[in-house]
């Protein structure tokens, strides 16, 4: 035991509490109470109301909140596919061509998303892909930055699967398709689900490369929200934020449940 | 296996090469495109030599130094406590530390003109304590509170390698070493800091990649004398529509960017430490 005293295992417990609530904790309460604060004119808010999300969804919030969803979504899935497939692919490979392509495939992690959203502003300007002002750009945006994490998550799951279990199914005549959808995929599934998740999660608050390339008809929540608290709605901004979060816990709560019942098949 | 392997590689490669790779060699091309379409160094000189980027390039780096700085500290302490003195919420801590990753940084910006902005908690019991008619709390608008912010929304970042390499450590370390009458400071010295070192390498590496990019808390700020590379790159390329200026500032910030990953690589795979999942930017 570090703390052999029980007084100086306290005082370590309290050094704890007295960084981390203050830390981690308050920012969290206090734009979920900004949220629903109808005045904030002292330590803390009064006549407490749903105006600011009612408000934010008589202008726009609703269209932004189908929006971000339905990039999340789409950007997740052929992420998870482009991903997935490079993942057995490099599998494949021998270990120097396995080395190389992994790197090509991880290396957008490495690069700031503001960068990646110049580059296809640049690059898609111009024909042959003329793209430039369309919702496909920040779809493409976000395929992007997601990939890479369901690249590495899948492969971090490939690794740790039991070879055995393959190798038993083609030695008794398996194909190979038959091999990958009936025995490896299965296997995967638990990878699979905590790599959309985890895809869905950084969609959803995506900025950088979003402000970039979005056109004025594919305005995403967080890219809402900024225009919110940038001319001064800032609490209307935090209701939104916290529809984000909560749309997000959901979503992660929901894929932790369907990782373990995965997991137990 | 191998011969074969490599068909299957085409499809999500090609892919990957025209949604990344030809929009990376665009900016790169742009880059060195100057006015009139001549070829050359000349915006590079320009812009290189200018007070904005040198500006933006030391505050960035100073930013994301201190930043991850204040991460390893606060996150090694926070690791330590939740490791070696265990309480009853402690799982609950590591639970909420992997959520506090999948949200969005801006949170935390938003959060922190809620509580130290000029209207804000702080600066109204700041107000009512001292009578004061002015709102005195003021880093918010500064590179302190960007650093601040940072520091929040990035010291999970560091504690999840801390805490897997924590839980791989053998406690009869720690009960020798105290039965030998080591005391705890000793003990964090000697027995500690030592394996957490590879963890501490690879998380500091990584927090400082993504405060190097960050672009979410520094733009939700809004501080008028804080400007990063990112801010640098957003400012020229959308509010100015000079494409070229901002992909000079696009590679050199992505020229640091990728060097810094590849020292994170080479650490993780030196080390084998701690097994960090890098999240946005």
């Amino acid at each position: 035991m570090l703390l052999p005293s029980r007084v100086s295992r306290v005082g370590a417990w309290a050094l704890f509490f007295v960084l981390f609530v203050p830390v981690f904790g308050l920012p969290i309460v206090v734009v979920g109470a900004a949220s629903i604060a109808g005045q904030w004119n002292d330590v803390l808010p009064s006549h407490l109301t749903l105006r600011h999300l009612h408000d934010a969804f008589v202008s726009n919030a609703g269209v932004e909140l189908v929006t971000s969803l339905a990039t999340g979504v789409i950007a997740s899935v052929v992420a998870l596919v482009i991903g997935t497939w490079a993942a057995l692919a490099v599998r494949a490979l021998r270990r120097r061509g396995a080395k190389v392509i992994g790197t090509l495939f991880v290396l957008p992690i490495a690069v700031p998303s503001v960068s990646v959203g110049l580059g296809l502003l640049v690059a898609f300007s111009r024909p042959p892909f003329l793209l430039n002002g369309t919702a496909t750009i920040v779809l493409i945006a976000h395929v992007v930055l997601v990939t890479a994490f369901a690249f590495s998550s899948v492969s971090a799951g490939l690794a740790r699967l039991p070879a055995h279990y393959e190798q038993v199914a083609a030695s008794l005549g398996g194909r190979p398709a038959y091999v990958l959808f009936r025995v490896t995929l299965p296997l995967l599934t638990p990878s699979l689900v905590a790599a959309a998740g985890l895809c869905f999660a950084l969609s959803m608050g995506e900025l950088g490369a979003t402000i970039m390339v979005y056109p004025p008809g594919w305005v995403t929540l967080p890219v809402g929200i900024f225009a919110l608290t940038d001319r001064g709605a800032v609490f209307d901004g935090a209701a939104l934020t916290v529809l984000l979060l909560v749309l997000t816990l959901v979503v992660l709560v929901a894929v932790s449940r369907i990782r373990t019942r995965a997991s137990y098949r | 296996m191998a011969r074969t392997g490599w068909v299957w590689v085409v499809v999500p490669l090609t892919v990957l090469v025209v949604i990344f790779y030809y929009p990376l060699f665009f900016i790169l091309r742009q880059s060195f495109t100057g006015e009139g379409g001549h070829v050359g160094l000349a915006p590079y000189a320009e812009m290189l030599s200018s007070s904005l980027f040198r500006g933006a390039l030391l505050r960035t780096i100073q930013i994301a130094s201190l930043s991850t700085l204040g991460c390893l500290v606060l996150g090694f302490v926070l690791a330590l406590i939740v490791s070696f003195v265990p309480f009853p919420g402690a799982r609950v801590v590591s639970g909420f530390i992997g959520t506090f990753l999948a949200f969005p940084s801006f949170l935390i910006a938003l959060a922190f003109t809620f509580l130290y902005g000029s209207a804000g908690v702080f600066n109204f019991i700041a107000m009512d304590l001292s009578g004061a008619t002015q709102p005195p709390i003021d880093f918010v608008y500064t590179k302190w509170g960007v650093i601040l912010a940072e520091i929040t929304f990035y010291t999970p970042f560091v504690m999840r390698p801390l805490l897997a390499a924590f839980s791989q450590l053998d406690t009869a370390l720690i009960e020798v070493a105290s039965s030998l009458g080591a005391r705890p400071l000793r003990i964090i010295r000697e027995v500690i800091l030592p394996e957490a070192v590879p963890a501490l390498l690879a998380g500091g590496s990584l927090c400082l990649l993504l405060t190097l990019n960050e672009f979410g808390i520094v733009l939700f700020i809004g501080a008028k004398g804080v400007i990063t590379l990112p801010m640098v790159i957003y400012g020229k390329a959308i509010q100015e529509f000079d494409y070229t200026a901002g992909c000079v500032v696009a590679v050199v910030n992505i020229a640091l960017s990728v060097g810094l990953y590849a020292l994170y690589r080479f650490l993780i795979s030196r080390t084998g430490g701690g097994r960090a999942v890098a999240v946005q930017g």
